[in-house]
């Protein structure tokens, strides 16, 4: 642990620090471009120069290694030539023209020229001009304004692992660009807007749509995988116009996934924002919130308890499926279901249906086993941290399923559930690199899991997991992979079939035998509706998406970025999002929905407010309780021993950018497939 | 410099290293450590650059990237990064004349106004003719025999006008002079013999 | 004047046969083995005492440099890098060793590899050295084949590889590191330090890169004794040197001499005196492209070695010597240096990047004496900025030839500019 001296104030850091890291640690702030703490340090921008004694020049702190004794000033008059100095250099070439760019107040550049600029320049030569390079329908750039930090490039390369930015040409004529000025191709490519220190990158989208200061900033929890990443909304009036991601460096550090930038747009398009009701001719007309309730209720009369069905799509917040189970439960149906798309998860035991390593623990894993999912596009920030684990200790990574480019080297371990049984067993080779690891991981996603046999799945995980001692005292290997925002609270609220109930394909397949008369989709779009044809079908939603169009009465719901609510992450973490705009035209939140209904059909649920169904839901589920944490799950038995089926092992999902109502009405999710489409083709046709 | 201006319009749609290639791309590649194939970047650069009438396509490029276990992206940066390597087509004698200050001061501006003169090119141009093509580069490293003229691989050095005016006809006529000295110097000795080496004996022929 | 017998590169100019043959009637390759047998240290030790500076421009001396190595081989192997990338504007003095005396250097890179226990040497050469390369693969190869290289080395119990790397048109790598980094297939910009080469260098391995003729005088050293090579020269600038005499002299040549020799003398003996006669002298500029240059008077007494050239506020550098007379237009002969280091900045870090293409553009408008007066004092201050504050000391090389130029031609700048703006004032 060195100590230094700066400023005279003595300082102790940590071993491996550089000199960068002791300043801030004394309290003395440095300016920097190129330097950033996830990424490689480059010490190309010069602006964090210091100066050392002894050191007849002064030095980059960023890069320099913090040494014990070192005596370091951050305030000399030489320090303050240095950025001075480099400040102008950056500026010589830099356009100014703050005023049309989108960096605008939120830029280092700006703020930093505000301390070391000159008031005039002393630059009279003709600036230069780069070229725009196209790099996909969500980076836009301005190369005129690149200071060549390499930020972008390193974090493409680095993080997202995807080595198709660079830097080419030399001296003044270095350009950023991607590789032919292809599209980058990475989940997470729009990071680099957020790294980028200077207007050079910013967001397509969002170009020209506001000023920073104009927003409305929530903090918030994105739903569009099942990490949970910590978010903030940017809003206007009543439109979501951003969002960004916030620091949580247990979750998502401080990445997010395109997908959890940019599908927002989809939140203002195909939108339901009144009740719907179809009528005799066929379509769904617009009617009052009391006739659709009524229309309800009429036909709920008529049914059975037993011939009634709830299924709660994948973005559902908990408060909403917490209150459309209390009405099941009063209904007297046991047919409820949150699990789409028949993932054979119970809800019995939480260790069973959870990411137990967590995220974090990804970091000290020494081999990993990943079983029917693609974490690239299921969970693209987690499997950057995957990536990283693999840099830094290139520790063996298995995967039975697909072909996968997930970025770090995978041995394929064929796409035969077979492999599985060898692993359990012991027999395969890949069992002796986990029994070996000290820290074994196993990922199994709904690749694996939503097959006839995932049962069977289960068990094979759980004789693995203890074969190879992948549960200790403070290690719990054993994770599942979700990429539905709502299913782990689905399953902590036990939103599955109770006694005699049926499961989703239980209901589905009862609807095409007329054996089920009523089905309430809350949010679910990810079904087969065609076997809905008969049942009379309530859509409670955001969005014009599968759902609604098989629906006889329409309701309209918030959509998550329109309500507060609480999300489990696949590692059990309840989080808060919260809302950052209204609900369009008569849409209302679906708790208040199914509390307002309740009445109509005189089973009034017994919660008047937010707060009180919070209460009643952390009195029946205590996982509830605390926000931002997780409490480790007790490992126990669970999967049903039985022969696996020899189709093929599927990832999750095939597709990153259109998977929900809210990204299929995206049209910049729309460009994203496309222009990923093309890529691949392009590949595909060499 | 977009991809555009930096690369040729017109590529060929394949690329493949031929027989003489594969041999010196084998040779190339095991100077180097196992997993340190990256380091052969430049020579496979060069090996395609020969093949292909000295320059490299695009397809090259990737088919390197394939080889080397690199990103295209880190070929295509190393390809752009040294002067070297044209990514667009040359004449078949490509002229490379130094215009630093030592060749500058022997005379290099009429070095490059001959070439003016009889080709009517500047830096970065293609004769009509299409045989030539030049490029202002910086200091060569032979500056006692200033000024110099690359010829492809090969120096011509102690240039004037004249001299330059004499090789560049010979090249039209497709007999490329003897390479070195115009003016008969062996190597860096001084002109009209060395000041030291007294015993040593001059073999008298130029290489 | 050094003696003949005192001479190293008795094969300079190429007069006899480069080859093997050739290289061992003139002693190359004697009993290498015999050397070698002397041990690690012993011959790290033998540098130190014959004072050797590194032959690349910095001087720094080379056996302490060489013993900056581990004593100890770990996992990790030890490289000996030789930098054959001679670029620096004025100077083609390793062109010769490698043209004419290859076998110096494949001799030297065994000495010196097995000196800080490295198993391998790889010289990078520049690739505008086409042919030069050919020889020195020829070398190589012959070496192989005579059993000097490989398997047991010249019979020491040594194993020993060479390595032959074209460059391919990159003056920066030139640079140790960016050197490194173009070894490795990347772009050549240089790396940060620390870590410095002998801890972290080639392929993350300790490495020591040297200058080609620092390496190539080094078997010479060891049969001679590094007390002959310490008798040569003057103190702490010792032994011979090559020196490259290029620009507005009579017969421009390469030549081994000692140092410390009289600049003057250097130049009447040796290159038939400035053209025009001494007295036609403008300036000089002592050791590459990257020292300052200085103007006559300066010149008179000048001494050619490392101490002197610095107390003068130049530098011994790579001693390219680069002449200029006084029909020479001397801003512009700088200017186009200001050209050359905008083309060969990496364009990695801020200040070199923006700094060398503000320079040559300020420097190029001064040749046309399209300036304001003060902006001499603004192009001061521009080469202040970017000196010292680059990863590497291209941004310095840069900045140095102008500050030379202000500090000794300012009134030529002046005039210029004076005498543009009386004809722009004059055409108003």
């Amino acid at each position: 642990m060195p100590k230094l001296t700066v400023d005279g104030i003595e300082v102790e850091v940590e071993d491996g620090a550089t000199v960068l890291q002791a300043c801030e640690e004394a309290g003395a702030e440095i300016p920097r471009f190129c330097y950033h703490e996830r990424l490689s340090i480059a010490g190309n921008c010069r602006m964090c120069l210091v100066d050392m004694e002894r050191a007849p020049k002064p030095v980059a702190s960023c890069a320099m290694p913090a040494g014990d004794g070192m005596v370091i000033s951050t305030k000399s008059e030489r320090v303050k030539k240095a950025r001075e100095g480099v400040m102008e250099f950056l500026l010589v070439n830099h356009p100014l023209d703050c005023p049309i760019c989108d960096q605008g107040g939120e830029c280092d550049l700006q703020d930093q020229a505000m301390g070391y600029g000159h008031d005039a320049s002393r630059y009279g030569e003709n600036k230069r001009a780069v070229s725009e390079k196209h790099m996909g329908p969500l980076i836009k750039t301005v190369m005129t304004r690149c200071i060549h930090c390499t930020r972008c490039v390193r974090f493409s390369t680095e993080v997202a692992g995807v080595a198709d930015l660079g830097a080419i040409g030399r001296g003044e004529g270095v350009e950023i660009t991607t590789y032919l000025e292809k599209t980058l191709a990475s989940e997470l490519s729009a990071n680099v807007i957020d790294l980028c220190p200077v207007g050079a990158l910013t967001s397509r989208p969002y170009a020209f749509v506001a000023r920073p200061w104009e927003l409305n900033k929530v903090e918030s929890i994105d739903v569009s995988d099942a990490m949970g990443a910590n978010i903030r909304i940017d809003a206007r009036g009543n439109q979501v116009l951003r969002v960004l991601p916030r620091l949580n460096e247990d979750i998502n550090e401080e990445w997010i996934s395109d997908k959890a930038r940019y599908a927002i747009d989809g939140l203002r398009r195909q939108r339901l924002d009144k009740p719907y009701l179809r009528g005799e001719d066929g379509r769904l007309h617009p009617v009052s919130w009391d006739d659709a309730f009524a229309a309800i209720a009429g036909r709920m009369k008529k049914t059975k308890a037993d011939k009634m069905a709830a299924i709660a799509g994948d973005q559902i917040d908990a408060e909403a499926m917490f209150a459309l189970k209390s009405l099941f439960e009063k209904v007297g149906s046991p047919h409820i279901d949150c699990r789409q798309d028949g993932a054979k998860l119970t809800a019995k035991n939480r260790s069973s249906y959870i990411f137990n390593t967590t995220i974090a623990g990804i970091d000290e894993a020494d081999a990993i086993v990943i079983i029917g999912s693609n974490p690239r596009i299921e969970a693209p920030v987690m499997n950057a941290r995957i990536r990283r684990r693999y840099l830094n200790a290139q520790i063996p990574i298995a995967h039975i399923g697909p072909e996968l480019d997930l970025t770090y080297p995978v041995e394929n371990l064929g796409d035969d559930m077979a492999v599985l049984e060898a692993l359990a067993s012991g027999k395969h080779p890949f069992a002796k690199q986990l029994k070996k690891a000290k820290k074994p991981m196993v990922i199994v996603g709904m690749g694996a899991l939503r097959r006839a046999d995932g049962s069977a799945v289960m068990a094979l995980c759980h004789q693995l997991a203890e074969g190879v001692g992948m549960v200790t005292a403070d290690w719990n290997g054993f994770n599942v992979l979700h990429h539905a925002a709502a299913r782990v609270a689905g399953l902590d609220l036990g939103f599955v079939p109770g006694k005699g109930g049926k499961d989703v394909q239980g209901i589905l397949s009862a609807a095409t035998k007329g054996e089920m008369d009523f089905v309430w989709l809350l949010g679910a779009d990810e079904l087969d509706t065609d076997m809905l044809a008969k049942p009379f079908v309530v859509y409670q939603g955001h969005h014009g998406d599968k759902g609604a169009q098989c629906a006889d009465v329409v309701l309209p719901g918030a959509a998550w970025a329109e309500k507060d609510g609480l999300y489990v992450n696949f590692e059990g973490r309840v989080q808060m999002a919260r809302r950052a705009a209204f609900p369009p035209g008569d849409a209302r939140e679906d708790w208040a929905i199914l509390r307002a209904f309740s009445e109509t059909i005189n089973k009034t649920l017994s919660f008047d407010s937010l707060n009180e169904l919070r209460k009643q839901m952390v009195a029946e589920v205590p996982v509830f309780a605390k926000l931002d944490e997780i409490q480790p799950a007790k490992w126990a038995k669970f999967g049903r021993t039985a022969k696996v089926k020899s189709e093929p092992v599927e990832a999750g999902l095939d597709e990153f950018y259109m998977t929900s109502a809210i990204s299929r009405a995206s049209e910049t999710m729309a460009e994203c497939y496309q222009a990923n489409q093309a890529g691949k083709s392009a590949i595909a046709a060499e | 410099m977009s991809i555009q201006t930096l690369i040729a319009e017109e590529q060929p749609e394949h690329f493949a290293f031929d027989k003489a290639s594969e041999k010196e791309i084998k040779k190339a590649i095991s100077k180097y450590p196992e997993g340190r194939q990256a380091s052969a970047v430049k020579s496979l650069l060069y090996i395609a650059q020969k093949q292909n009438d000295n320059w490299i396509p695009v397809k090259a490029i990737e088919e390197i990237a394939k080889r080397l276990d690199m990103a295209e992206m880190r070929v295509l940066e190393v390809a752009s990064f040294y002067s070297m390597f044209n990514l667009k087509p040359v004449g078949k004698y490509y002229l490379q004349a130094c215009g630093t200050t030592p060749c500058m001061l022997r005379g290099s501006d009429d070095v490059m106004r001959c070439i003016k003169d009889k080709l009517d090119i500047s830096s970065g141009e293609t004769s009509a003719c299409g045989k030539f093509s030049l490029l202002e580069v910086e200091c060569l490293g032979a500056c006692v025999n200033a000024p110099i003229l690359q010829v492809n691989d090969d120096f011509y050095e102690d240039l004037d006008y004249q001299a330059t005016k004499d090789l560049l006809e010979a090249l039209e006529a497709d007999s490329p002079p003897d390479v070195g000295s115009v003016m008969g110097r062996q190597g860096s000795e001084a002109e009209g013999g060395a000041t030291t080496l007294k015993a040593a004996k001059r073999s008298g022929k130029k290489k | 004047m050094l003696a003949d017998k005192d001479r190293i590169f008795t094969n300079l100019y190429g007069w006899g046969d480069a080859g093997l043959k050739g290289a061992q009637a003139r002693g190359d390759w004697d009993n290498t083995k015999a050397i070698l047998a002397r041990g690690h240290d012993d011959i790290v030790e033998e540098i130190k005492t014959s004072g050797l500076r590194g032959r690349g421009g910095a001087g720094f001396p080379t056996g302490l440099k060489w013993s900056f190595m581990p004593k100890e081989v770990g996992l990790r192997p030890h490289y000996l890098v030789v930098n054959a990338d001679e670029s620096e504007p004025g100077t083609c003095k390793d062109r010769d060793i490698i043209r004419h005396e290859p076998h110096k250097l494949v001799e030297g890179c065994l000495v010196a590899g097995f000196a800080m226990r490295a198993h391998a040497a790889y010289i990078y050469i520049r690739g505008e050295f086409f042919n030069e390369g050919k020889v020195l693969q020829a070398a190589i190869d012959d070496a192989y084949d005579a059993g000097l290289l490989g398997k047991n080395a010249a019979g020491s119990g040594w194993d020993f590889d060479v390595y032959l790397q074209r460059g391919a048109g990159a003056y920066i790598c030139g640079e140790e590191t960016a050197l490194i980094e173009s070894l490795e297939g990347k772009k050549g910009q240089p790396r940060l330090k620390p870590p410095f080469p002998a801890g972290v260098g080639l392929y993350g391995c300790p490495t020591t890169v040297n200058n080609v003729e620092s390496i190539a005088v080094a078997p010479t050293i060891m049969r001679r004794g590094g007390a002959w090579f310490a008798g040569l020269g003057k103190e702490n600038n010792t032994g011979t040197k090559l020196f490259c005499i290029s620009g507005h002299v009579n017969k421009p040549c390469n030549v081994e001499e000692e140092m410390g020799v009289p600049l003057k003398e250097l130049i009447e003996k040796h290159a038939g005196g400035v053209r025009g006669g001494w007295d036609n002298l403008l300036a000089i500029i002592p050791g590459g492209s990257s020292t300052p240059l200085m103007p006559k008077d300066v010149c008179e007494t000048m001494t050619m070695d490392f101490d002197a050239l610095r107390n003068a506020g130049t530098g011994l550098g790579t001693a390219g010597i680069i002449v200029m007379d006084k029909s020479t237009d001397i801003v512009r002969a700088i200017a186009r240096l200001s050209y050359f280091y905008k083309h060969e900045s990496c364009g990695q870090c801020t200040p070199c990047r923006e700094g060398t293409g503000w320079m040559w553009r300020m420097m190029d408008r001064m040749v046309r004496g399209e300036a304001e007066i003060h902006e001499i004092e603004t192009l001061e201050q521009i080469t202040r900025q970017v000196e010292g504050h680059t990863i590497c000391a291209l941004g310095d090389a840069a900045a140095w030839p102008i500050q030379g130029l202000i500090k000794h031609f300012r009134p030529e700048i002046e005039r210029r500019i004076m005498a543009h703006q009386a004809v722009t004032n004059a055409a108003e």
